[in-house]
Order: C-alpha cells, then structure tokens, then sequence
C-alpha cells in the first residue's frame, strides 16, 4: 500500500488529490473490517463502526462540525426556521427589498445590513446556504456514482477495460480543474440560463477520474485477497464479489471523500459564480451576491463579509467533519 | 530508468491528444459566431463573415480543423486573436512573465512556510500545537481564494495602504499580496502533506533501528525520517501546480494583473475562440509536462516505482 500510496501521482487539480490523499488510508480497512465482522459473532468485540464511532465522540473538533454541519443542511432544508418571518417563497427575499435602503451597514432591523437593491442581507445570506448545499450535494453524489462504477469496472475486468477507462480518466485530469469548469461552463451553457444541474455535472465531470483511481486501487488490492478468491472458487458471480466483497472496503474512503467533497465543492461553485460562469445572476448564491457587490465592497464591507463568513463555516465543516473521519476511520491512528 | 522514461512519455501522448480534442470541439461549439460576437448586437455584414470563416476555417469539419490548428501548434503559431486581432504569442509573451512571477512568488510563500510548519506539527504530534495548525490549516482551506482576496485587498490595500491595491505597474510590489492570498489558501495542504509524510516516516521500523544502534534523536530525524519525507514533496509540485493555475485564474482577476488567468476570463467574456483554445492547449501541455518530471524524478529517487507494472 505504501508503494502504491506514494507511487507518482498523476495529479493536477489540487482539490480533487487533497481529497483523493486525505480519502487514501484504507490499505488496512479489508483485514480490518473481516477481523471486525469475525469478532461479531462471538459478542465480546465491538465492530469496526462502533470503533469508529468511539474514536469520533471523544473529539471536540468532531462536535464542531457536525454542529456546523447541522446548522447548515437546516438552513438549507428549512430556511423560514432562520428567517423570521418566512419571505415569500418564489422570490425569497422579494418581501424585504427597498430600494431607498440601498447598503446600508448592519443595524438592529437588518442585522446584516442591506444589498445594493436594498434587500434585507440576512434573508439572502441565509437562503444562499441552498444553492450552495444544492449543488455540493448533487456534484459528490455524481462524482461517487461515476468514480464508484467506473472504477470498480477498471479494477476489478483489468485488461482493455480498464485501459480505456484510465486513459479517459487521464485525459481529464490532463485538464486543469478550474479552467476546464470555466471552458465546459461558458461553453456548454448560456449565462442566463444556467441551471443547478449544470453547474454540478461540469464539476462532476471534472471530479470523477480522481475517485476511479481511488476505487480500482482498492479493488486491485481487495481482488487479490484470499476471501475474495474464495468466493470465486464458490462460484459467486462476479456482480457478487464486488458488491459482497470488494466494495464494503472502499465505504470508508468515500465517506471521507464524500465529505471533504462537500466542502470544496461549496468553495469551487461559489468561486465560479463569483467568475460570472456558476450559478445565474439573479439566483441566491454566495459567490454570485460577493460579484454583485462588486466595487462597492470598499465602502460596504458588509456586502462581502457575511457571504464570506458563511461560505468559510460551511465549507469548513464538511472538511473538518471529513479530516475527524479519516483519522477515526484509519486503524493505524487509534 | 531509460524504459520507464519511454513509456511514461509515450503514455503523455495520448492524453494530450484526448484533452486538447475534446477542448477543441467544446469550443467551437461555443454559442453564437465567434463573427457576430466582435459585432454585438449589429449585423454583419455577409461578406464579412465570409471572410471571417476563411480566414479561421470555420466552414470544415472540426476534426479537419483540429488537424490544421495541431500542425501549425507545433510550428509554434498559435493564430491570432479573434477579439483583438493580434497573434496569440505576442499577448503570451506579454502576459506569461507576469503570471510566471506571481506563481512563483506564491510558490516561494508557501514553501518557506509549509515546510517548516510541517516539521513542527509532525514532531510534536498530537499536541495543543498540532490542533491549532490543524484547525488553522483546515479554515484557510474552506475560504476561498476570492474572498481572500477581497478581503485582503479591502484591509491590507486600501486600509492601511501597505501594496498597491490593484495591477501590475508597481513591479514586485504589485505582486506580494496577490502572491500570499494564493499562498495562504495553499498551505493546508502543503503543511499537513508536509506533516502527514514525516509523521509516517517517523514511525518506521528503519528508525528504530538506527535508534537501537545509538544514534542521536536529531541524527536520526535529520538523515533517516526527513529525507524520507522528501519523496511526497515532489507530489506535492504537482498538486501545487494545478492548485497555483486555479489560484491565478481567480486571483489575477480580483487584484486586475494581466496575465494569463486573467486573459482566460477576459477571453471566455468576450468569446475569443482562438485565444481560449491556444491558451488551454497551452497549459494542458505545460500541465503534462510537469506531471511527467514529477513522475520521472519520482522513478529516479523511488527505485520501487519504475519497477512496478
């Protein structure tokens, strides 16, 4: 594993390689886990999630994020719970908007102060946490589908089918991160009529050849194991290896990607709606209300501080949550 | 060595051709003419966008053009801009030194801060210390670039009047604060790359051993577990390298230096074809390149991993 870990890294985007590095230390999850589920039976031992669910409740930085997290996701889900009382639905913030109020600084009426068009900046700051989750959650949950499937496939069949897909895999990740969102976003869509959806997949698309080196790597070591040669020698299927076999390996890794993920996800989109090629300008994102403040932020701090904040909490979150993860997920640290 | 060189670098071929095709075909795809686009909302005129289409080859097919643009490419004509009329190489030539020193001076920020960083958190492992650098890391990696360097334009710029606020005439100046917001949201993952390598070179079996046969704490960390921690550096250049590309889109459009990130929005708002497609090729290549010296450095020093399949 410490071969493989270290071999050369191919990598060019540094989100997806922190995430593909911090999600690594998994070598041992596969005698781990079976010793685990062996030591179940007898009813003394605890299993491997209640190790880690042990290693986790001891940490305060754990009870940080998951309360960051907590408050975030309920923003989202239920923002007219932090919203009082609840704007109208189809124009969040249209009930608060007064023009004549144009950015004025936090004051007891509007604890965040006001945009440029007047409208209360605590209701739009807190109805951004939705798009921003939004689209964190649909790019993770793409990316792991893809990476998953593809993966397995290339570790598990090896020979041309895993050549093609790791040439693939390495085509896109020739494409620096960034840049390939800017080109695929600006191209594919138009400014106006950019959706949600669309946003995710250019980042999906961009993310997937990072998970599939993860999964083959655990499917190449995993495959070779005796309990897998076992099974096959039972005549198991080989749908049923790897869903049976291989991939309970690889839950751990991605949970962690999964959740450093979210939060680098939630940094890139509104990076790229702060460049004019994420989410629309009238929508209720972070980036895109710090673009719209524009030059104004010199004598309106506010416009960009609270959009700021909120954007650092979240993402800080999700990656502390994913860095306790990792740790209490790595038999070697306990 | 000589056969793993070979075929790390036939393996880049492929890869370049698949990225660069596929960038190439997104592009001319790209909504409305690259013609109109340099007229607004007028019309043009027809023989003008006759002549538009001669001269950039728009009526063949894409493969046929992505040919064409490939040759000239290797003769080291990259065409001219659409918007600005003038060759992609002379604007290059403008805009690369500037963003050449950006990066590096990002580079230098984080490296004479990451490394000793690491070093500290890895020797005292599990401590106070460890936990704040940690959690420190962890916020400057969740914030991002651009507010940053807002942020950082807003207080330190125009504040308190330290660096030039924006552009790019004051000389180094003009670059420092640019150069450390692109830094700050690098060094979470260069110091824990830093702490996490050293961290598990100091727990090797090696370690004891030259501990058992009497040699000094210091010894033992210097010559043993630092040199060790070494080979994750050098894949940290090339996470840093996509990392710092990013880090210059976004940060030369904020502070308004025209390099090369900036060329990519300015090129992308005005929908200058040819510029986009020459400076992505561009830097999918210089992206290639550096990812095979890392690759190759790495088989010189690693003798395990030119072995391997």
């Amino acid at each position: 594993m410490k071969a493989e870990r270290s071999g050369p890294t191919r990598s060019t985007d540094a989100a997806d390689t922190l995430v593909d590095r911090l999600a690594q230390p998994s070598a041992d999850h596969a005698t781990s886990r079976d010793a685990s589920r062996h030591h179940l039976t007898t009813g003394r031992t605890r299993t491997y999630w209640q190790d880690t669910w042990a290693a986790l409740r001891v940490r305060p930085l754990f009870w940080v994020s998951l309360f960051l997290i907590v408050i975030f996701l309920g923003m989202a889900v239920a923002p007219s719970l932090f919203v009082w009382p609840s704007p109208s639905a189809g124009n969040p913030s249209g009930a608060y908007c007064n023009l004549a109020q144009s950015r004025q600084g936090p004051s007891s009426q509007h604890w965040f102060g006001t945009d440029v068009q007047g409208c209360d900046y605590y209701t739009q700051v807190t109805w951004g946490a939705r798009v921003s989750l939004l689209v964190a959650l649909m790019t993770t949950s793409l990316t792991l589908t893809v990476g998953l499937f593809l993966g397995s496939l290339a570790g598990y069949y090896r020979g041309w089918v895993d050549m093609v897909i790791s040439r693939l895999a390495g085509g896109v990740f020739a494409l620096p991160y960034l840049l390939g969102a800017i080109i695929i976003l600006s191209v594919l869509t138009s400014d106006e009529g950019r959706r949600l959806w669309q946003v995710a997949a250019a980042m999906a698309f961009l993310g997937w050849p990072a998970l599939v080196r993860l999964f083959r790597s655990t499917v190449l070591q995993v495959g070779s194991l005796d309990f897998v040669q076992a099974a096959r020698s039972m005549g198991a299927t080989d749908r049923r290896i790897i869903l049976l076999h291989v991939l309970p390996n690889a839950v751990g890794p991605s949970l962690v990607y999964a959740t450093m993920s979210m939060g680098v996800v939630i940094s890139l989109e509104a990076t790229l709606s702060f460049l004019g090629v994420g989410m629309p300008h009238d929508s209720t994102s972070w980036g895109v209300m710090v673009a719209q403040a524009g030059d104004r932020i010199e004598q309106s701090p506010h416009l960009l501080f609270f959009p700021g904040l909120y954007l650092t909490s979240a993402g800080l979150g999700f990656v502390l949550m994913g860095e306790q993860l990792r740790e209490a997920l790595d038999p070697r640290q306990r | 060595m000589l056969c793993y060189f070979l075929r790390r670098t036939l393996n880049m071929v492929p890869a370049f051709f698949i990225t660069t095709f596929l960038l190439f075909a997104v592009i001319r795809i790209i909504p409305g003419d690259p013609a109109q686009a340099q007229f607004g909302e007028r019309r043009i005129p027809e023989e003008l966008r006759q002549s538009y289409a001669e001269r950039y080859h728009l009526d063949e097919s894409i493969p046929r053009q992505y040919v064409r643009y490939m040759a000239d490419v290797f003769t080291l004509d990259l065409g001219e801009s659409v918007a600005s009329q003038r060759p992609i190489s002379e604007i290059f030539r403008e805009a690369l030194p500037r963003t050449a020193s950006l990066a590096s001076l990002a580079l230098l920020f984080v490296t004479v801060s990451a490394v000793p960083l690491g070093i500290l958190a890895a020797r005292r492992k599990g401590s106070a210390l460890d936990n704040v650098f940690l959690f420190g890391s962890l916020v400057l990696l969740a914030v991002p670039p651009f507010v940053l360097g807002l942020a950082a334009q807003l207080f330190v710029a125009v504040r308190w009047e330290f660096f030039p606020v924006s552009g790019a005439e004051h000389g180094l100046r003009s670059y420092l604060l640019p150069a450390l917001v692109i830094a700050a949201s690098m060094l979470a993952i260069n110091a824990r790359l830093m702490r996490t390598s050293l961290v598990d070179a100091t727990g090797a079996d090696y370690l004891q051993t030259a501990r058992a046969k009497g040699m000094s704490e210091g010894r033992v960390f210097r010559v043993h577990a630092l040199r060790n921690a070494i080979l994750p550096l050098l894949t940290m250049l090339a996470i840093n390298f996509g990392h710092l590309l990013g880090g210059t889109i976004v940060i030369e459009s904020v502070f308004n230096i025209p390099g090369i990130g900036y060329r990519v929005t300015r090129a992308i708002a005005q929908r200058d074809t040819t510029m986009i497609t020459g400076i992505s090729v561009f830097l999918v290549l210089v992206c290639l390149v550096i990812n095979l010296m890392v690759d190759l450095f790495y088989a010189w020093l690693d003798p395990r991993v030119r072995h391997e399949g």
